[in-house]
């Protein structure tokens, strides 16, 4: 009697019941959620509020980008014209693949199709692969172009553009030096934003590992989605990510010269 | 189950919601929707628009964004906890935002 | 207090008292069935160590910078180790010890049992996130071994980014994994509170040490964040030399300022509303009343935490932010003692006619309305415009937030822990060394920080190891003061430490206090609840702990 505080209601004995029920049915029910619904829900709050602390995350980083776009309009402009759009257009589809594939692979847990889920997953992963490959070529451009912020920064390329060939003219606004001196910013801003990125889809695809052997061994083809679920929020959130950063980026202002 | 005995402002409702599956045809909706949108993204670029071509970007983006939340992320069939718990963070990211560039705003207007 | 009139302890009968043979303490044994526990309540042990640590390290920062302003001249240090001093100080104290605090440890222990559950959503992310504070503090004691840093706790840019030469990275790191341990901590009460109440435990039957928290991990998980990533921008400025704050190159170091406190002002609020839930159980204990005003108190916690997030830039009023935003910060900075005035003054209309018994907690409650009162109020003070401009960067502003923090938490933490230490551990702690440690706390702690608010009003700086002689009175006065805080925390320890072996065995419930966490045996069992309970009352209510009591008796004779 010492630990119950009000021991009167009728329904207590069967709670104690149910639970019994549970444990022997489900493996992955953890003894202090009295339900298999309050776990599943308690499970994708936190994971909503996990990406809360992401989107503050990421909100400074956004922060920072509004603020030096305005300031230093021009400058983004052209550094942003720097970037290889296609390699960016590329990459966004590549991305929304992966999380097509992601929500394609919760869809398979839901339905209880081991293989079907495993496909996905592993589709997702190859996704992100190419994704990150892509990446590298082009952070690899901005390291042969001396784009990468720090000593070796060098604007003399926004100063005096390239003279295109077939038209005769700049191929870009030329900028004042200090002027150019701010696509420091940008590409401060540009290697932190998508590294920060980039660090999220690693973390993604180091889980996508682990889930997908977990996956293969039929832990989620009993009805218990909730990691692959939770996994795909965690997955999409970082595509939503990157549907800002791709405009953003990118396509500030692609017709200087038009 | 628990309904039985559980309180009512408990487990049931506005905490609470149903499991739905969303179909894979639904899903390739999304995805095309998706595709269309960055195509939509990359060619209004070319354009100029002046002032318009951030808006229709952004706009876009948030347009696919939003289509990612509800129904890649499932919000839409969620419990008006989760509603409200995604609504919170881009809250508190608009704080965040117009707070500071009321520094930074008024800032060029000089002193009293 | 040695008249039962004059006291609520009831303890049973000392001859024939056992602790209870099963409990979460003797439950499993070994180091490793601590160091992979599950159990909250084990995990708020863990924490309460661990913390208790870095406190004393905190301390002899704190001792050792009291020292050196004993004497005009500098003469106990250089003053690049003073820098280093203070800044440890700031960072171990503040990520290390206040933040975490209340509620990592009793928050952890209380919350799944007032909310009638048999542990957090996620006990792993539970023991995760004390991992996360341990290597936090190993980065922290890590950048103090290779040399310390010194940039104060608010790593201001470009001095930390360009112009230092120590351990800058090192904190940094200690700092971003910090906050996420506080991160999963937050979320794992948000997710409890709103997911594992027993039934019927309805929102406002909550207790409000619950509110607090839940308004508390609010801040937690949605400011930490902001200040992950300014660490982060921080750390590749100084490694790779990327240019946001950058002003050689373009960046705005005003920027810093505001991201680092979006942040660092809710985290004041995460650091005192965990302390003002404490004190709300407390008062209401030892006055035997329903907490004045429940609804208004929880609801004052979730303002505080809202308007947390639109007061920040009062930190910056005189760094260059536009005089018109100062001004529309500056009001609604004082927008923020209305929800603080209204938990002081509900707190102390539910003293009003109550049958107040004064045992150590309540004499840390009581030391906490005194000193928060005085340090809000002169919060108040630095939120308006003209007179920030004066006492900002002053010794006036060191006294008001150690009269918030350390008057304000840590009077409250030390409450909380003797309020709860019963049921932590099952023994009493002694009363009479208690009541002498909270009197020469509250007394050491005024002598010290009393005489920086007229420092500060002189004009004495902070943040510097000598002084012009006029000011040497006031400071001895301090550091005299700072001796007897330190005997104020240092007494605590022992004698607490002492009662694990020797105290006297509590019983259930040696407040007759109504919370849910009281009804079950002390130590609790690891699954706190044998059967889960049905609340059928609200918090506080102790008309039905009478009747529960008189029950008891009634079946039993």
């Amino acid at each position: 009697m010492d630990n119950a505080v009000v021991v009167t209601h009728p329904h207590t004995h069967e709670t104690a019941v149910h639970e019994e029920h549970h444990h022997v049915a489900l493996p992955q029910h953890r003894h202090h959620f009295e339900t298999e619904e309050q776990q599943r829900e308690a499970g994708t709050f936190g994971m909503w509020l996990f990406l809360l602390t992401e989107i503050m995350f990421f909100g400074g980083l956004f922060f920072a980008y509004l603020l030096y776009r305005n300031w230093y309009y021009d400058a983004f402009v052209s550094a942003s014209n720097q970037l290889n759009v296609t390699l960016g257009a590329i990459n966004t589809v590549i991305l929304i693949g992966s999380g097509f594939f992601m929500a394609l692979g919760v869809w398979a847990a839901e339905v209880r199709k081991r293989s079907l889920l495993v496909l996905f997953l592993v589709l997702t992963t190859v996704l992100g692969f190419a994704f990150l490959g892509i990446k590298y070529v082009e952070y690899h451009e901005k390291w042969e172009k001396h784009h990468i912020p720090g000593e070796h920064f060098d604007i003399s390329e926004f100063v005096n553009p390239p003279i295109d060939a077939k038209t005769g003219k700049a191929s870009e606004k030329p900028l004042a030096p200090d002027m150019a001196q701010k696509t420091q910013v940008f590409f401060s801003l540009y290697f932190a934003m998508t590294g920060m990125h980039a660090v999220h889809m690693i973390i993604g695809i180091v889980l996508l590992f682990w889930l997908t052997w977990r996956a293969y061994y039929g832990e989620f083809s009993s009805g218990y989605v909730a990691p692959i679920e939770n996994f795909g929020l965690y997955w999409h959130f970082v595509d939503i990510v990157w549907l800002f950063l791709f405009p953003l980026l990118y396509l500030i202002n692609r017709h200087p010269l038009k | 189950m628990s309904d039985a005995y559980h309180d009512p402002s408990n487990v049931t409702n506005p905490e609470h919601a149903d499991h739905h599956i969303v179909t894979p045809l639904q899903y390739c909706m999304v995805f095309g929707a998706l595709l269309i949108g960055t195509l939509v993204t990359v060619l209004a670029a070319d354009i100029d628009l002046g002032v318009l071509n951030p808006v229709i970007a952004l706009g876009i983006a948030c347009t696919k964004a939003v289509i990612v939340i509800l129904f890649f992320m499932h919000v839409k069939y969620q419990s008006k906890l989760i509603k409200m718990t995604v609504g919170a963070g881009f809250f508190t990211f608009i704080v965040l935002i117009t707070m500071t560039l009321s520094d930074y705003m008024s800032r060029a207007w000089g002193l009293w | 207090m040695s008249t039962t009139s004059s006291t609520i302890i009831n303890l049973p009968d000392q001859r024939t008292a056992t602790l209870p043979k099963r409990n979460y303490l003797n439950n499993e044994h070994g180091l490793l069935s601590w160091l992979l526990t599950g159990d909250h309540k084990r995990i708020a042990i863990l924490y309460l160590i661990s913390i208790t640590f870095f406190f004393f390290i905190g301390g002899v920062f704190a001792g050792l910078i009291r020292l050196e302003l004993l004497t005009p001249q500098p003469d106990l240090m250089a003053s690049d180790t003073y820098n280093k001093m203070f800044s440890m100080h700031g960072i171990v104290m503040i990520f290390l010890f206040l933040v975490p605090s209340v509620p990592a440890t009793l928050g952890n222990f209380l919350i799944p049992i007032m909310l009638g559950t048999r542990d957090l959503a996620f006990p792993k992310i539970n023991l995760l996130s004390w991992y996360l504070y341990l290597a936090g503090g190993t980065f922290t004691l890590a950048a103090l071994i290779f040399g310390g840093v010194d940039t104060g706790w608010t790593f201001t840019t470009p001095l930390s980014t360009h112009y230092l030469n120590t351990n800058v990275v090192t904190a940094a790191t200690a700092i971003f994994i910090a906050g996420f341990s506080s991160i999963f901590t937050g979320l794992n009460f948000i997710v409890t509170i709103h997911r594992m109440r027993a039934p019927g435990m309805t929102w406002f039957r909550m207790p409000l040490f619950v509110w607090a928290h839940y308004a508390a991990s609010v801040l937690m998980v949605l400011g930490t964040p902001v200040l992950a990533i300014t660490i982060v921008l921080v750390a590749l400025e100084r490694t790779i030399g990327i240019g946001v704050f950058d002003p050689t190159k373009g960046g705005d170091p005003l920027l810093f300022q505001h991201l680092f406190w979006f942040y660092s002002h809710p985290a004041v609020y995460i650091m005192i509303l965990p302390g003002m839930g404490v004190i709300s159980e407390i008062v209401s204990t030892f006055s035997r009343k329903r907490v004045f005003g429940y609804t208004a108190v929880a609801f004052s916690s979730v303002a505080i935490a809202l308007f947390g997030f639109f007061v920040w830039a009062h930190h910056m009023f005189i760094m260059g932010v536009s005089n018109y935003s100062a001004l529309v910060f500056s009001l609604l900075t004082m927008l923020v003692a209305v929800p603080s005035a209204i938990k002081i003054f509900n707190w102390a209309f539910t003293l009003q006619k109550g049958s107040i018994t004064f045992e150590t907690p309540m004499l840390y409650a009581f030391a906490f309305f005194g000193l928060f009162t005085i340090g809000g109020m002169t919060g108040v003070f630095l939120g308006a415009l003209g007179m920030d401009i004066h006492l900002t960067e002053t010794y006036f502003i060191v006294a008001h937030f150690h009269y918030v923090m350390v008057g304000g938490m840590l009077m409250a933490f030390l409450g909380g822990i003797h309020f709860w230490w019963p049921k932590m551990t099952g023994r009493m702690y002694p009363e009479s060394f208690s009541k002498l440690s909270a009197v020469t706390s509250f007394i050491g702690f005024n002598l010290t920080f009393m005489p920086q608010f007229i420092l500060g009003y002189l004009g004495m700086p902070r943040r510097y190891h000598a002084y012009p002689a006029e000011y040497q009175v006031l400071n001895v006065l301090s550091t005299a003061g700072a001796t007897v805080l330190g005997v104020g925390f240092l007494l605590p320890l022992l004698y607490l430490t002492w009662s694990l072996r020797y105290g006297a065995i509590a019983g259930n419930n040696p407040w007759q206090a109504t919370g849910l966490e009281w009804q079950i045996q002390s130590p609790p069992l690891t699954e706190n609840f044998i059967e889960t309970p049905i609340v059928d009352h609200e918090a506080y209510d102790y008309e039905w702990l009478a009747h529960k009591t008189q029950q008891e008796v009634t079946t039993v004779g």
